[in-house]
């Protein structure tokens, strides 16, 4: 681990002021990632900014009935709160569909919008990685790339976002407020992390300096027609291979609204609003599901190992809809797939 | 036996369990001392080449850093490589850390960062940067198959496989049912939850207390004065209490010599652990791939048996287990043929794991068996019985018991196997498949020579002392039930100490043997000491055991009497008392009887039945139930027993659906190397387990009638899981583990 | 016990470990558990991977678990820690080590004091009930000797006792 310079931030502005004045410096909270990738000397910041103390940690109802969480707010926290259980299901299932109940306990809505991929390529420090080190190279797409991405991706990265919640996220259209040196702002979740193109270093769109303060999540109307369905490589513990976080609007048994992300498949959340808005309309029938799928999947590309995924995601998006149709989401402690 | 109280055979509480709850149990990385330094290891990132340079300057000037060790400034250490070999060793050359510039494998330990904080190794160990001129390098088990060859030296201890008996090709193609197919299974790690670690501790007199993550205290021990030309007397290896082991602590880890090195050069104590990451680059179960053909009749009788193996090795030792020759003895038949060969790979040796050579043999033949069942129709259960084999045909020796076909009645009666349909997708739940699956286990029960010493005070305590070791499997708890029924004791008043290398001679705690040798051991120690408190108790004036011979005479409460009228007898008190000792202590001796052992051979089995649920279209499968009988002769302790066939069978689970290590063949390293990314079942995976014992009289297997049951828990378990996924799906897999993308191919 | 007064970094910080108010001077770098473990000699708590994959570090913070490998001390000055060694009231187990110790729910005891502190953690959450949901929400911390469903038992016994507790409270 490189040595760093430790700062308790007091106040945003602090907070903010210490992260800008040092080109490398990171804020900290939850540290179950950076700390993570600091030991694995992944992440090398010179200085450390302890935003633990700010007062980020609350949930707020919005006027228009929605729910403004802080950046500190706990994933359990969050994924037990009343009002996001009784109003915002599908955040719920998502966080607890993730990690562990011990790194939900650490783990914050601010610093899970932030972590990075579990590319093994990323996390080894001997391997190139251009993600890591610009320019170093791929090795991932020649090698061994079974959690690897199959959509949006690059010849300089193929790497995956990890995050659980944030399918969730991107299915609610969510907004995360920043604050930074030069002002607050609001970022649409779709444009917050982005795809890896040329520059696989940048996950998100935040600027130096910048400190997520808040995740604001619009109400919601989908009532009992949602699903989180996470598939991965043991029944609990695991990231994901594809996740499915499915909300739909319903009128009888017709469309009015879809919204479908899908996680373990692109650097980021991945949503595709043409194909969603093909489905309004239509019979919540697995045939329009199976096309719906098929539009999302038309230029996936697999790249040996992570083939499996087009297929995989394909289905998990059929069944994560069926799901939300007949209104029994999936429960994070029910192995059994309904 | 010869007393009363017995302990034998009951659910006992674990002796050790207090301190483990408590977290008072101590282990190798949790010792401190005056002055501890700390060693941090660097690895090489390539697995094959030549080191031409390495940056050390950054490190050493980093706070707190003592020393750095490369190649180029290592302690002394010995030259001569059979120096370096431990009592595991494989046929070749052991790895000698930091002995020259050469890299054979990746992670290989290239130096040690000595600090005098913990932090302050680990960091410096980052700045250490090493110049390469890499070599090529070879790990892919799919091509250097074609390099494969047969081991010029087998392995002590290892079997090679029998000279072929028949005519397997012949009977294989006249007969009306056969089939030949190729099993493959992905390299695993044993990823105990304890890191391995070394807490050198260097007394005043410059004698060495190594507290050490080992199966085996002597087998450190011996390593270390022959590595380092030490005398036994300055060298005492503790491993009272170890995190797991699974076989990878049956050979001295890196952190080993390391931590004696360091100490030794700066004349300070010296922990070395090894990270998580680094225990992938240290033994595994080698990558296997396995031809299986099989040959019935229309009555499902075998008429021929084919096996061969090629697994990987190192470049620098054949590591060799045992993994054919089980499909020449668990079935009988006349016609086999079975053949194993290694692939070198540029990787560290591979290292036992839970049952060694059978985990991985064995789920193959059961797999073939079970479809051998399917295409001649019959009944999987049914196929096995009608081959059963009452005899070693490898070996042409009787078997010391094999109550296997109780194995399959009590297990199948439990599982309901009689309400299984035989048709594969015919049975559904809802979404899910369900399928049911069984298969046969077989493991090796031996025993050791083994040293143990009783030593009984006037108060009526009994120590017993043997240098075996405990790694989570029982053994505080079984001596301490020993030596309590030998001499008629409660528990409380029995002390066992083991996991010293100072004590009485016992094998490195592995192979199931530890159970019936140190247990043999101890019991022979008890029973010399009540010969021996007879013979006092004899020669009192007027004792009422005058004439007794050691047969007559029981231990009870605290005194000894004649069986035949226990009202004659004298405590334990009196005798010394009167005798004017204090204590008798008496050693005792077991060993395998090499006369019997040319006529009998004995093996543990088990039959195991499997449900799982299989999501077809998600490729998701769950393993429902489980249900695994267990023939093992004598059961010491049901309550541990049962823990160690749990442990086996969630293991073996491990093995069907999730433990894989992933390598990179263009760098030549494992890339899920973290617990993480290479998947071993966590609590949501395990579902219900029903653990069965069936009656077992051996009296052959060893002294006190026990045959093991530290590795048969997991034989057989992967290819159960594997037959009902087919059972399930009508899938073969044959390549494990069974991810779901090979559920979801074909 | 010496360690009162901790001397090992520059960063002044107050814990209470198991009731005993420290002052400690830690370094930024140093981890909850190496500060535990290293500095403080309270090795109950275990390193099983360094990085929150296992779960043998879990040591409860302010009544919630949590993984020590991936806190730095420095940031959770002021906080309660609760480690294995003071899991217990008094002298006596808790309710949880005697239910271990009873079934069998662990063979070489080095995911214990985690699993035993994860549990207590879950206890607490009150939102595991049935089997089903204490496998998952057991499911971070890692039990390589398999006694996963022992463990279950464990915890299973525990909950009964304490609702039988709770309807002899009420009646």
């Amino acid at each position: 681990m490189k040595r760093f310079e430790y700062i308790r931030a007091e106040s945003i502005d602090d907070a903010i002021a210490a992260i800008a004045a040092v080109p490398d410096a990171r804020a900290v909270a939850g540290g179950t990632n950076l700390i993570d990738l600091m030991k694995y000397d992944v992440a090398q910041p010179s200085r450390l900014v302890d935003i633990n103390r700010l007062p980020l940690d609350t949930i707020e109802e919005t006027s228009e009935g929605g729910l403004k969480i802080g950046a500190l707010v706990t994933n359990s926290a969050l994924a037990w709160d009343t009002r996001v259980e009784e109003h915002f299901p599908l955040l719920s299932s998502a966080i607890l569909a993730g990690a562990s109940p011990q790194l939900r306990n650490a783990a914050t809505t601010g610093g899970n919008l932030l972590q990075r991929t579990r590319c093994y390529y990323f996390y080894d420090a001997c391997t190139p990685c251009n993600k890591r080190e610009p320019g170093s190279g791929c090795p991932a797409i020649p090698g061994v790339n079974r959690i690897h991405a199959i959509l949006g991706t690059s010849d300089a990265c193929i790497a995956t976002h990890p995050s659980d919640m944030c399918v969730a996220l991107a299915a609610l259209d969510a907004t995360v407020h920043v604050a930074g040196p030069g002002g607050t702002r609001t970022i649409p979740f779709a444009d917050f992390h982005r795809l890896p193109g040329d520059q696989p270093e940048l996950d998100n769109t935040m600027r130096h300096g910048e400190l997520i303060t808040a995740v604001e999540v619009p109400p919601s109307r989908f009532g009992a027609h949602h699903t989180y369905l996470k598939i991965r490589d043991r029944l609990s513990y695991a990231f994901a291979l594809v996740s499915v976080a499915a909300a739909l609007t319903l009128d009888g048994d017709r469309i009015v609204e879809a919204r479908v992300a899908m996680g373990g498949v692109a650097h980021k959340p991945w949503r595709d609003r043409l194909a969603e808005a093909d489905l309004a309309g239509k019979q919540a029938d697995a045939a329009a599901f199976q096309d719906f799928a098929d539009q999302v999947l038309e230029g996936a590309v697999g790249y040996g190992h992570n083939s499996f995924k087009i297929d995989l995601a394909r289905r998990a998006m059929v069944r994560a809809l069926e799901q939300a149709a007949a209104g029994t989401p999936q429960r994070q402690t029910d192995k059994r797939i309904n | 036996m010869d007393t009363l109280i017995t302990h034998i055979g009951r659910p006992t509480r674990r002796v050790d369990g207090q301190l483990k709850v408590t977290g008072r149990a101590k282990y190798a990385a949790e010792y401190d001392a005056p002055g501890l330094l700390h060693g941090a290891i660097v690895s090489s990132s390539i697995p094959a080449g030549r080191i031409v340079r390495i940056h050390t300057d950054k490190a050493k000037a980093f706070p707190g850093v003592v020393e750095i060790f490369t190649h180029e400034n290592r302690g002394k250490a010995a030259w001569l490589d059979y120096k370096w070999r431990d009592q595991v060793a494989p046929p070749g050359h052991p790895f000698r850390p930091l002995h020259s510039d050469r890299v054979v494998f990746d992670g290989q330990p290239i130096a040690l960062v000595v600090a005098e904080s913990y932090e302050a190794a680990r960091d410096a160990a980052t700045l250490v940067h090493a110049d390469y001129q890499p070599d090529e390098h070879r790990t892919d088990l799919l091509v250097e198959r074609e390099r494969s060859y047969q081991p010029p030296k087998k392995r002590s201890g290892v079997p090679k496989p029998p000279s072929p008996r028949g005519d397997a090709e012949g009977a294989f193609d006249q007969a009306p049912v056969k089939l030949a197919n190729t099993y493959r299974i992905a390299a695993e790690h044993h990823n105990p939850m304890e890191l391995f670690a070394t807490t050198c501790v260097r007394g005043g007199d410059g004698k060495l207390t190594l507290y050490e993550k080992t199966q085996g205290s002597q087998n450190s021990q011996s390593y270390v004065t022959s590595v380092f030309g030490l005398k036994s007397d300055d060298v005492e290896v503790i491993n009272h209490y170890v995190g797991g082991a699974f076989g990878s602590g049956l050979r001295p880890q890196h952190q080993l010599f390391f931590a004696v090195m360091a100490s030794l050069e700066l004349e300070r104590s010296v922990r070395v652990s090894l990270t998580r990451d680094q225990m992938f680059h240290i033994g595994y179960r080698p990558e296997i791939l396995q031809t299986v053909g099989l040959a019935c009749d229309a009555e499902g009788r075998l008429q021929a048996v084919m096996h061969d193996a090629t697994a990987g090795t190192s470049h620098f030792e054949d590591y060799q287990e045992n993994v054919v020759n089980w499909s020449g003895l668990l079935y009988r038949c006349d016609n086999v043929r079975l053949s194993y060969e290694l692939a070198k790979l540029n990787t560290y040796t591979p290292c036992d794991m839970r049952a060694p050579g059978a985990a991985s043999g064995v789920t193959a033949l059961e797999c073939a068996m079970d479809e051998l069942a399917y295409a001649a129709r019959i009944d999987p259960l049914e196929l096995r019985r009608i081959n059963f084999a009452t005899r070693d045909e490898n070996d042409n020796k009787e078997l010391t018991s094999k109550a296997l076909d109780a194995c399959y009645d009590e297990g199948a009666a439990a599982f309901g196997w009689d309400k299984r349909s035989f048709e594969p997708r015919s049975m559904r739940d809802g979404r899910d498949l369900i399928g049911w699956g069984m298969a046969t286990g077989v493991w090796e029960a031996s025993m050791q020579k083994t040293v143990a010493t009783a030593k009984l005070s006037a108060n009526g305590h009994l120590e017993i002392a043997t240098a075996s070791s405990d790694i989570g499997t029982g053994t505080w708890t079984i001596l301490t039930q020993i030596g309590a029924d030998a001499l008629g004791l409660p528990l409380e008043a029995v002390t066992a100490r083991i996991g010293e290398s100072g004590l009485p001679a016992s094998p490195i705690e592995g192979g199931s043997w530890t159970a019936a040798s140190a247990g043999s051991a101890v019991q022979a120690a008890c029973d010399e000491v009540r010969k021996s408190l007879l013979k006092q108790a004899a020669g009192l004036p007027g004792s009422p055991l005058a004439d007794a011979s050691p047969e007559d005479v029981r231990l009870n409460a605290g005194r000894l009497e004649l069986k035949a009228d226990p009202s004659r007898g004298i405590s334990i008190g009196e005798i010394m008392t009167a005798s004017g000792i204090g204590e008798i202590e008496e050693e005792g001796k077991a060993a395998p009887d090499k006369l019997q052992m040319l006529k009998y051979v004995s093996y543990t089995h088990s039959a195991i039945f499997a449900e799982v649920a299989v999501d077809e279209e998600l490729g998701v499968i769950r393993v429902t139930r489980v249900v695994c009988a267990t023939a093992a002769g004598r059961i010491l302790n049901p309550k541990t027993a049962r823990s160690q066939i749990l442990g086996g069978v969630v293991m073996g689970i491990g093995m069907a659906l999730h433990e894989e290590a992933m390598t990179d063949h263009h760098l030549g390293r494992v890339m899920n190397h973290n617990i993480a990314e290479y998947h071993m079942p966590v609590n949501a995976d395990i579902h219900d387990i029903e653990v069965i014992f069936v009656a077992e009289h051996d009296d052959k297997a060893s002294p006190i009638g026990v045959k093991g049951l530290g590795e048969i828990g997991i034989v057989g378990t992967a290819a159960a899981v594997a037959n009902a996924v087919f059972h399930a799906t009508g899938k073969r897999i044959r390549d494990f583990p069974m991810t779901l993308d090979k559920v979801l191919q074909n | 016990m010496s360690s009162r007064n901790l001397q090992q970094g520059d960063v002044p910080i107050v814990m209470t470990i198991n009731g005993d108010r420290l002052e400690l001077h830690v370094s930024p770098w140093t981890t909850l558990l190496d500060l535990l473990r290293d500095h403080l000699h309270l090795t109950g708590t275990k390193k099983g991977c360094d990085h929150g994959q296992c779960g043998a570090c879990t040591v409860l913070i302010d009544g919630r678990r949590i993984n020590s490998c991936l806190v730095f001390a420095v940031m959770r000055d002021g906080a309660e820690v609760t480690t294995i060694e003071g899991l217990a009231k008094d002298d006596s187990l808790h309710p949880l080590q005697e239910a271990f110790i009873e079934r069998d729910a662990f063979q070489c005891g080095y995911c214990t004091p985690g699993q035993i502190c994860s549990a207590a953690g879950l206890l607490a959450e009150d939102r595991a009930h049935s089997r089903e949901e204490i496998r998952e929400h057991m499911s971070g911390n890692i039990c390589r000797c398999g006694a996963y469903t022992n463990i279950v038992d464990a915890i299973e016994d525990v909950m009964a006792q304490e609702q039988s507790q709770q309807k002899a409270k009420v009646a």
